[in-house]
C-alpha cells in the first residue's frame, strides 16, 4: 500500500489481528498509534498477546488481518531485513562466534559501510553503553548485565529510529535490572528514538514508559500514562494487574452523576466513583489502592460511609507497615501505612472504622 | 577448628593428613565406580585392545623362519650374496638338518607359504624338498648341495636363498613395505614394478571417495537436519524416523536393494530408457564403479550425518537468526553469517563419524564396488580370509589406523577436537 498518511502517528496499528491456528485470535482488534519519541510499553500476563504485536511489527510474524504503519507507510509486506528496526531480544541474542565489536559491526557491514565509519560507529555505540573497553571479547565473557548493554548497543548502532525490546532485563537481577531501567530510559531519551518495550513486570513498565499498553486476552486494555494508569484503571483487570488492590463485591444501587452507591454483598453500603458501571443494579467491583484507605477517624470525610473491620495482621516492612484488616467479609484487605513518628501501628484483633475519599474508591465492571 | 596457622599439611580433625582422610573417604566411591565400568573395560580389553595389539604385533613378526630354520639362518649368516654365487655346502647341510627337523613336525609347509608371499614358487619348492628330504639320512648322503639342486633347480637360485636371508630376522619391516607397494631386498627396500603396484592406489582411492562420500552426505543431510530442526516438535520426531529407518534395515539387504536400482537392466535405467531420456543401448552403468559405491554408501552413512548435525541445530536458538534480519541481514546474510558458523560443530562431527566409517568400510564396497569402486578394506579382507596373509593384511590395518589417528589429529589441531558436538 502506498503512504496513507491519515495521522503524525510515527507507530500505528490499525485494526490488527492474529491466528496462529486459525481458530483462536491471539491478538483480537489491535488499535494503536505512536508518536515519534515515545517510549510505549506492552504489558500484559504471559499469553496475553504483547510479544505477538512486537513480532508483528518487528516482521517476524505477519498479521492475518489489518494494517501496520511505520512512518505512514504500510510495513505489512517489508520483510524484516528492510525494515530498519533495532531489536533487542530476550536472550540478547549476540553471535557467539563474533566479538563484541564485530557483532555491532555487523548492521553495518550488511549496509556495506566503509571500515573506517564502521570502527567509528562501533566505538561511540560502545562508548554510549559504557563499554568502549570490551570491543575484543566474546559475548560468553561477559556478564548478563554486559550482554545486555551490548545488545542495546547493537540494536542501535545503526541508528534506527524505531526500537523494540522483548523482556530484555527479564534475565537480570533485581538491582542491575533496576540500574538498566534506568540506563535504557536515559539513553533512549537522549537519542530521541521511539520504543516499544515488552514486560510483564509492571514496576519496569510504570517506572520507564511514556505510556502503558496493559494487555489482556488480545486486546489492549487501556492505554494510558503510568499515573493514569495507577490511579485510574478503567477495569477491573487493570486495576488487578497494576500494583496492590483492594477489591469488594457489590451491587450498585444508584448512580449520581461522579458519586454512586454500592451495596455490598454484606449488605454494607459505600460510595465510590462510577467508572465503567452505567446503571443501577448491575454488579460491580470495587477497587481501593491499599495506600488511600483511611482508619484515622479525624481525617475521614465528614457524611461518608465508613465501614467496620479488624485488624487480624500487622507486618513492619521498613519503609511501610502493611496490615491485614476482615472488611465486609474480605480478610484480605490490606492497608498500607507510611512509617512516620505520629503512624498508629494497629494491633491484630482490634476493632477500627475505616473510610475513604469516594473518588479513590472506583466501582468497575464484576 | 584446626589451626591453620601451621605451616605443615592441613589435618583433619583426628590428626592424619587432610589430603590422606579425604582420598580415604574417596576410596570406596572410587571401587565402586571401578566396578560399575569393569564388565565393559574387561570386555574392551579382550575384543578390542588386544585383538589392535596382536594386529600391531603381527604386522612385523617373522619368527617362523628362525624358528623353523634355526641352523640355515645361523650358516647363512655369513654368506655373501653380491658374489652372485649360491652359498656352499654347509648351508644346505644346515637345510637338510633342519628340514628333517621341520618335515618330521611338519612345519615346513607353513614357512613355504610364508615365503611364498614374498616369492612366488617357494611353497612348492619346500613342499616338494619336504617329501624327499623325509628319505635321506643324513649320516651317509652328504654332501647336499647337489642333492637339493637335483630335487629341484631353484635350490641354485641365489633368488631363494636372498629372499630366505632377507626374512630370517625375528621381525621384518617386510609387510609395510609391501603395503606401501614396496619390495625388501638385502640393499634396502625398492619400489615394485608399475604392474604390481596396488595398494598406494588403494589407499589413494579410499582416502578419496571417502572425502566424497563425506561431501556428498553433507550436501544431502545438512538441508534435511536443518528441515527437522525446524519443525515443530511432532512433525520433526515423525520424520526422523524415515532418516532413522535405514538404520533399523539390514546393511545387505540396503546394499543389495541399490544393486537392484542402479544396475543396468535395473529401475532406473528402465525409467531412463522409458522416458527417453537414454537410449537403450546407451544404459547408464552406475553399479560395479565408484559411482555405485559413493551413491550406495552415502546412502547409508547419511544418518551419521544428520543425527549430529540436528541435534546441533536444535540447540541453534531461532532468535539468532531473528535478530540478524532485524539487523538488516538478507535470509542469506544472516543464515551464512550467523546460522552457519553455529552449525560447524555438527558437520565436524558428522564428517568425522561418516569419514572414518567410510575409511574402513567392508561389505557396501565389495557388493557393489566391482573392481574400481574396493576399498583397502576389501584388500584386507581378502588377505585375511583368502591369500591367508596375515601379516600384509595386519600392515594394510595399521597403516589405516595411523592415517585415521593422523587424521584426527590434524582436525584436533586445525579446527579443535572441542568443535565437535553431539548436540547439547
Amino acid at each position: 500500500m502506498a503512504k496513507q498518511n491519515s495521522s503524525d502517528a510515527f507507530v500505528e496499528f490499525e485494526r490488527v489481528q492474529k491466528s496462529y491456528d486459525g481458530e483462536t485470535l491471539v491478538v483480537k482488534d489491535l488499535n494503536l498509534k505512536m508518536p515519534k519519541g515515545e517510549f510505549l510499553t506492552m504489558l500484559g500476563p504471559s499469553g496475553s498477546g504483547k510479544t505477538t504485536c512486537l513480532m508483528m511489527l518487528a516482521g517476524f510474524e505477519t498479521a492475518t488481518h489489518g494494517e501496520i504503519r511505520l512512518d505512514g507507510v504500510s510495513i505489512n509486506n517489508i520483510p524484516p531485513h528492510k525494515r530498519g528496526i533495532g531489536m533487542v531480544f530476550q536472550n540478547y541474542a549476540l553471535f557467539p562466534h563474533m566479538t563484541v565489536a564485530e557483532n555491532l559491526s555487523f548492521p553495518l557491514e550488511v549496509r556495506r559501510m566503509g571500515k573506517s565509519q564502521r570502527e567509528e560507529k562501533v566505538k561511540r555505540a560502545l562508548d554510549m553503553v559504557q563499554m568502549g573497553e570490551f570491543g575484543g571479547r566474546r559475548p560468553a565473557q561477559l556478564s548478563g548485565g554486559q550482554q545486555q548493554r551490548i545488545a542495546l548497543a547493537r540494536a542501535l548502532v545503526f541508528e534506527a529510529e524505531l526500537v523494540l525490546m522483548d523482556e530484555p532485563l527479564g534475565a537480570l537481577d533485581k538491582q542491575l535490572r533496576e540500574h538498566m531501567q534506568f540506563e535504557i530510559k536515559r539513553i533512549a531519551d537522549n537519542l530521541g528514538i521511539t520504543v516499544v518495550y515488552v514486560t510483564h513486570d509492571q514496576t519496569e513498565a510504570l517506572t520507564m514508559s511514556d505510556r502503558v499498553a496493559v494487555f489482556d486476552d488480545g486486546r489492549i486494555q487501556q492505554l494510558a500514562p503510568p499515573d493514569t494508569l495507577y490511579e485510574e484503571p478503567e477495569n477491573s483487570f487493570v486495576a488487578q494487574f497494576i500494583g496492590e488492590n483492594n477489591t469488594l463485591e457489590g451491587v450498585i444501587q444508584k448512580i449520581n452523576g461522579d458519586i454512586c452507591e454500592v451495596r455490598l454483598d454484606s449488605g454494607d453500603i459505600i460510595d465510590a466513583k462510577p467508572v465503567n458501571v452505567t446503571k443501577a443494579g448491575e454488579r460491580t467491583k470495587v477497587s481501593i489502592r491499599p495506600e488511600r484507605v483511611e482508619f484515622n477517624s479525624e481525617r475521614l470525610q465528614p457524611g461518608a460511609h465508613t465501614l467496620r473491620a479488624e485488624v487480624l495482621e500487622f507486618i513492619y516492612m521498613g519503609d511501610i507497615f502493611r496490615t491485614r484488616l476482615r472488611v465486609a467479609g474480605n480478610e484480605d484487605f490490606i492497608v498500607k501505612t507510611r512509617n512516620a513518628p505520629d503512624q498508629v501501628r494497629l494491633e491484630p484483633g482490634s476493632q477500627i472504622e475505616i473510610g475513604w475519599l469516594p473518588q479513590d474508591c472506583r466501582a468497575l465492571d464484576a | 577448628m584446626t589451626d591453620t596457622t601451621d605451616t605443615g599439611p592441613v589435618l583433619a580433625a583426628d590428626g592424619t593428613p587432610l589430603k590422606k582422610s579425604l582420598s580415604r573417604a574417596l576410596r570406596m566411591q572410587k571401587l565402586r565406580a571401578l566396578m560399575l565400568i569393569a564388565p565393559l573395560l574387561i570386555f574392551v580389553l579382550v575384543t578390542f585392545i588386544m585383538p589392535i595389539a596382536d594386529m600391531l604385533f603381527r604386522s612385523v613378526e617373522n619368527q617362523i623362519v628362525q624358528e623353523t630354520l634355526p641352523e640355515t639362518v645361523t650358516a647363512l649368516a655369513s654368506w655373501d650374496p653380491a658374489t652372485g654365487e649360491t652359498p656352499g655346502e654347509p648351508v644346505y647341510a644346515a637345510l637338510a638338518r633342519d628340514l628333517k627337523v621341520a618335515v618330521a613336525a611338519k612345519t615346513h609347509t607353513r614357512l613355504g607359504s610364508r615365503l611364498n608371499y614374498e616369492k612366488t614358487g617357494i611353497s612348492s619348492l619346500f613342499r616338494k624338498t619336504g617329501r624327499k628330504v623325509k628319505k635321506w639320512d643324513l649320516t651317509k648322503d652328504a654332501p647336499f648341495k647337489e642333492k637339493f639342486i637335483k630335487i629341484d633347480k631353484d635350490w641354485g637360485d641365489v633368488g631363494v636363498w636372498k629372499t630366505l636371508k632377507v626374512y630370517s630376522p625375528k621381525f621384518t619391516n617386510g609387510y609395510f613395505l609391501n603395503a606401501i607397494d614396496m619390495q625388501k631386498g638385502l640393499d634396502g627396500a625398492k619400489a615394485r614394478p608399475e604392474n604390481q603396484q596396488i595398494y598406494i592406489k588403494l589407499f589413494k582411492r579410499t582416502l578419496f571417495m571417502s572425502l566424497v562420500i563425506t561431501g556428498t552426505c553433507i550436501l544431502l543431510g545438512y538441508p534435511v537436519a536443518w528441515i527437522l530442526a525446524n519443525l515443530p516438535m511432532r512433525t520433526a520426531n515423525l520424520l526422523m524416523i524415515l532418516v532413522l529407518l535405514p538404520f533399523w534395515t539390514s546393511l545387505l539387504v540396503r546394499t543389495s536393494a541399490w544393486k537392484v536400482m542402479l544396475q543396468q537392466q535395473g529401475v532406473i535405467n528402465d525409467v531412463l530408457v522409458w522416458l527417453g531420456l537414454v537410449s537403450d543401448s546407451g544404459r547408464l552403468v552406475m553399479i560395479n564403479n565408484q559411482t555405485g559405491t559413493i551413491i550406495a554408501m552415502t546412502h547409508i552413512l547419511l544418518p551419521f550425518m544428520i543425527l549430529p548435525l540436528y541435534s546441533v541445530m536444535q540447540t541453534i536458538p531461532p532468535s539468532y537468526v531473528r535478530a540478524a534480519k532485524s539487523l538488516g541481514a538478507t535470509n542469506w546474510t544472516a543464515f551464512w553469517r550467523v546460522y552457519f558458523p553455529q552449525s560447524v560443530p555438527g558437520i565436524g562431527a558428522g564428517s568425522i563419524l561418516v569419514f572414518i566409517l567410510s575409511i574402513g568400510y567392508y561389505i557396501t564396497p565389495e557388493i557393489v564396488g566391482g573392481t574400481t569402486g574396493t576399498f583397502i578394506s576389501n584388500r584386507i579382507a581378502y588377505h585375511i580370509s583368502s591369500s591367508l596373509n596375515w601379516g600384509l593384511a595386519a600392515a594394510l590395518g595399521s597403516i589405516l589406523l595411523a592415517v585415521v589417528l593422523i587424521l584426527y589429529w590434524a582436525y584436533d589441531h586445525i579446527v579443535g577436537i572441542d568443535n565437535v558436538k553431539l548436540g547439547g
